[in-house]
């Protein structure tokens, strides 16, 4: 997904790392085997992005420069919801919304080249107090949440399906707002989505509320 | 499944800790496996992890030092931070708190990490230092 980016900024002193965070043995290896990424992508089965980061949904990105200072925290790579105007029965965009994902992609994408090219000159790359501000918040809930993720997961790989499953929706219902807890323990499709009517219902409880929070970054919708 | 007495899973990852006594809310440690899974060591000034003590509340220090044991549960909740057993107590997460997580982001410096790729070969964040980074996460789900 990342491959062209990559490619173009070759030689730039730049590098992709992508991870899946993904806990079920195997479950990224056809993706990755398919896409043939040149740059390093991890398997995160426990979901430390989650934990060392505050990463709640997929795909969100943390830019990090040579000094290995964080200068714009975990946020939406360049996605836009669109898929919650879909219609449903024929997965058809309407083309206002096609465009919006296509233009919200694409302001992404060149924020991260100028970036690269200008490093802290760029305005996308956030001064030290800009970038604190922009800090997911942690609380006491989503610690717990974490350690229990990763108690249920360890619980299921090692064939306690039935403990292991609770642990994940005890989870799920302290840290509420993580896509990534309520995905990653849902049924998933026969494509691997996990895109099940029960999906669909979350998204629509969301309401006016957002699926991938707003970026703060100029043209992003 | 044969369980050694209890897994224990920390930052610093999986640990079998044979000697470790479970009851109720309580895990009992021997001062080796205190120290090698969780860094803390019982000294006459409290407990200590490196150069950080915490004194033991007076009249409960029984409920943190037995003899050379460390109850580790009983000082993750002291310290606020996550401690959790599975049913059997077979297995216990102690998770560092949101403080310390929301802290240590706050310096900005990205926490270092080591995840393996599709195959098993170990990254970690700091082999990249030097390069701008784009770290970012997708899934399969």
């Amino acid at each position: 997904m990342w491959q062209a980016l990559y490619e173009e900024l070759a030689g730039q002193n730049f590098i992709v790392i992508a991870v899946a965070m993904d806990s079920r043995e195997g479950d990224a290896v056809p993706w990755i085997e398919a896409a043939k990424p040149t740059y390093p992508t991890l398997i995160d089965r426990e979901h430390l992005m989650a934990e060392l980061f505050g990463v709640v949904n997929v795909p969100q990105a943390i830019w990090i420069d040579e000094a290995g200072r964080i200068v714009r925290p975990a946020e939406a790579a360049g996605a836009y919801e669109g898929f919650r105007k879909m219609n449903r029965a024929t997965r058809e965009m309407p083309d206002e919304v096609a465009r919006l994902t296509t233009d919200a992609r694409a302001t992404y994408v060149d924020a991260v080249k100028d970036w690269v090219r200008r490093g802290p000159e760029s305005v996308h790359a956030l001064p030290a107090e800009s970038a604190r501000a922009h800090l997911p918040a942690f609380t006491e809930d989503m610690a717990t949440a974490q350690a229990m993720f990763k108690l249920g997961q360890f619980l299921l790989r090692h064939g306690e399906k039935e403990e292991g499953n609770r642990w994940l929706g005890e989870a799920s219902r302290r840290h509420p707002d993580s896509w990534c807890i309520w995905r990653q323990s849902a049924g998933i499709n026969d494509t691997g989505l996990a895109a099940l009517p029960e999906f669909w219902e979350r998204v629509d409880a969301l309401g006016e509320k957002r699926y991938y929070l707003p970026v703060d970054m100029k043209g992003m919708p | 499944m044969l369980w050694p007495m209890a897994t224990l899973l920390t930052d610093a990852g999986e640990f079998e800790v044979p000697q470790a006594e479970v009851s109720d809310d309580a895990l009992w440690l021997s001062a080796r496996e205190a120290e090698e899974a969780t860094g803390w060591v019982a000294k006459p000034e409290g407990l200590c992890k490196g150069e950080h003590c915490v004194p033991l509340p007076p009249g409960r220090e029984r409920e943190f030092v037995r003899g050379q044991r460390v109850n580790a549960a009983a000082l993750w909740r002291h310290l606020g931070q996550p401690a959790l057993r599975s049913d059997r107590g077979h297995v216990w997460v102690l998770a560092p708190s949101a403080r310390d997580r929301s802290e240590a982001l706050r310096s900005l410096q990205a926490p270092d990490f080591t995840l393996p790729d599709a195959s098993g070969r170990p990254h970690s964040l700091s082999d990249y230092r030097g390069k701008k980074i784009f770290l970012v996460t997708w899934a399969s789900w």
